[in-house]
């Protein structure tokens, strides 16, 4: 060995190994929730969509409050006024002030179309993760009732199902439920399948884990993502059905205010005022806009693997 | 393959049965009738009787039934209680033409302009073409068709004038309508297309086919838009949807003769015979193109034909 080498060690001292040390955590670890939630903040879009929505709910509920009048009272002396400052959206035929109605229009519809995807994810979820994990016979025969209710053109049976109930905040909530579940069962289903045969749920059955707590730490939590990025995509298409059917008179009916009831009076006025249906569809495509935008968002925070 | 087809079609069979039998079974627990019920009191018994007879309405919900199934396989789907003494079937075929032709206008259009913005956007990802095309997408699922419509309708129509407002009378009539049908087509053919492709960009044959030193329009002609197109054939499901529901409010914004104009009208006129026929014909129709979607799509790519002959 040359000599310098040996003189150069001499510098060195072997350090003692502090096990200790080396499995010391500095940081505390990011729950799936707080990284989600790092990925989601780094997109501006979806941060802007998530205030807008804030702004929105929060205007729905104070909003037929701070007005100068209620959204129901009629005034016959005030009849389609322009926005003006005692009427900041104007008013309406029957003289009703504009800006409490949308506001109250807007509360209704956002809490149809909440419920609904609430329904649908409380039934689909269940309907998907009974059928994916009891499997068997028992998931053929859901899987065959699926593969039957995907064939039926759903708005159609909405319609139908409007026609015979008597219009109101639950009966739509419940007709678009009655349909609206089916796509989240399917997918709850798929993804537990897919679970299900993954390695560390066999790694977990090996050391010998039950089978309640698969459920409950392994395939439950694994799911969890996909279920709110399909209620977030569901929120905005209960809006729209709503509005639709309201569109096409089968839904709520004035004095009660939805958007879709507002589209439509404004649609009657069109000619003359066109306030009266331009704002309403501002404030439904900005809800729109707001939640699939932000439901774009989640999809990327909550699976980066499916991000484009 | 067969076999496969057997099974879709017994579904078919199955799936239109239950639509029938649903239909019609909600279509009797409605309240109220289509006739005039103050009139119907004034008349003798007699007559009353004489009228329920004309429509079958005398005998038992379950005979009533029957006969209405008889006679869908018969292909007749019973007379108008509206349009007096008109069969269904006669109606819904002297309205399909505008509807037809304005669907087929709107999915053309749609998927001229989604194709291209899709490919564009996954070409050029990441610049201000894909946010454009993005934003387009968005707006496309976001805005109501019939809000969209109505103000097509409003400013196009009635303020600057460059179409007709409404009603059938030129082909100029149809060009407002399949424009705003056409918007949701768009925004969903663009956002799948840029995905599929951005998919096929990465592929290792892509890789294989710049190595070999291919030119640049050959390897996006023959090897990415090829390979993207083929799925595309299975947003056919969401855009028939689209397209059905679609006409339900813009036929009727634009005061077109077609299908879906009729059903919102028979609805309002409580005209159960009517109403059961278009939800049925609607139906069909879709569970038929579902199925074509499959078929087509197995036989395109050959990956699926395969998983699917092993279910």
């Amino acid at each position: 060995m040359p000599k310098e080498t040996q003189n150069l060690d001499a510098l060195f001292k072997p350090a003692a190994a502090r096990p200790d040390d080396k499995e010391k955590i500095t940081r505390e670890s990011l729950t799936a929730f707080q990284d989600s939630w790092r990925r989601l903040r780094k997109n501006k879009a979806a941060i802007i969509s998530l205030v807008i929505l804030v702004i929105m709910v929060v205007l729905a509920i104070i909003g037929p409050w701070i007005g100068h009048h209620n959204y129901y009272d009629t005034d016959y002396s005030a009849v389609y006024q322009k926005p003006s400052a005692d009427h900041w959206f104007g008013t309406d035929k029957f003289g009703r002030d504009q800006w409490a109605r949308i506001w109250q229009g807007t509360s209704v519809s956002l809490m149809i179309a909440v419920l609904a995807a609430a329904l649908d994810l409380v039934v689909g979820v269940i309907y998907g993760a009974v059928s994916a994990l009891l499997g068997g016979r028992v998931d053929n025969v859901m899987q065959r009732i699926i593969e039957i209710l995907t064939g039926i053109p759903s708005l159609i049976i909405i319609i139908l199902l409007m026609m015979i109930m008597k219009p109101g905040i639950i009966t739509i909530m419940v007709a678009m439920s009655i349909t609206g579940w089916v796509n989240m069962a399917r997918l709850v289903r798929a993804h537990i399948m897919k679970l299900k045969s993954q390695e560390f749920v066999l790694a977990a059955r090996t050391l010998g884990t039950s089978n309640g707590r698969i459920i409950w730490k392994h395939l439950i939590p694994n799911t969890i993502g996909i279920i709110v990025i399909n209620t977030m995509f569901t929120i905005p298409s209960a809006i729209f059905t709503e509005a639709f059917l309201s569109f096409i008179g089968l839904g709520l009916q004035s004095p009660m205010a939805s958007l879709g009831v507002l589209i439509n009076d404004g649609f009657a006025s069109l000619n003359s005022q066109a306030y009266l249906l331009l704002y309403p569809s501002i404030i439904i495509v900005l809800l729109m806009v707001a939640f699939n935008i932000l439901g774009d968002g989640l999809r990327d925070a909550l699976d980066p693997r499916m991000r484009k | 393959m067969k076999r496969y087809i057997g099974v879709r079609l017994i579904y078919l069979v199955l799936t239109l049965f239950i639509i029938t039998t649903a239909t019609f079974f909600l279509m009797k627990g409605l309240p109220g009738t289509p006739f005039d019920e103050e009139k119907l009191q004034q008349l003798p018994t007699e007559q009353r009787q004489k009228i329920y007879a004309s429509y079958g309405l005398d005998k038992p919900v379950v005979t009533q039934y029957v006969n209405y199934l008889g006679n869908i396989v018969k292909g007749d789907l019973g007379t108008s209680f509206f349009y007096t003494g008109q069969k269904v079937t006669d109606i819904i075929s002297g309205r399909i033409g505008p509807s037809a032709l304005i669907g087929l206008q709107a999915v053309l259009l749609g998927l001229a302009i989604g194709l291209i913005l899709g490919i564009i956007a996954a070409y050029r990802h990441n610049t201000g073409w894909d946010y454009a095309t993005m934003i387009i997408a968005v707006l496309g699922v976001s805005v109501p068709n019939f809000v969209l419509a109505a103000l097509m309708q409003y400013y196009m129509g009635l303020k600057w004038g460059w179409f007709p407002v409404a009603f059938w009378e030129s082909y100029s009539s149809s060009i407002l309508p399949s424009v705003a049908l056409s918007v949701g087509v768009v925004a969903l053919i663009a956002r799948f297309v840029r995905t599929e492709m951005l998919e096929v960009l990465e592929q290792e044959y892509i890789t294989t086919a710049k190595a070999k030193g291919l030119g640049f329009i050959r390897i996006m002609f023959q090897h990415v838009i090829r390979n993207s197109l083929i799925s595309v054939i299975t947003v056919l499901g969401p855009i028939v949807v689209n397209l059905l529901t679609g006409s339900l409010v813009i036929e009727n914004i634009f005061g077109i003769p077609g299908i879906g104009s009729l059903f919102v009208d028979s609805i309002k006129m409580n005209d159960y015979s009517t109403i059961m026929g278009i939800t049925i014909f609607y139906s069909a129709f879709y569970v038929l193109v579902m199925l074509v979607v499959d078929l087509l799509y197995g036989l395109v790519d050959p990956r699926i034909r395969f998983a699917s002959g092993k279910e």
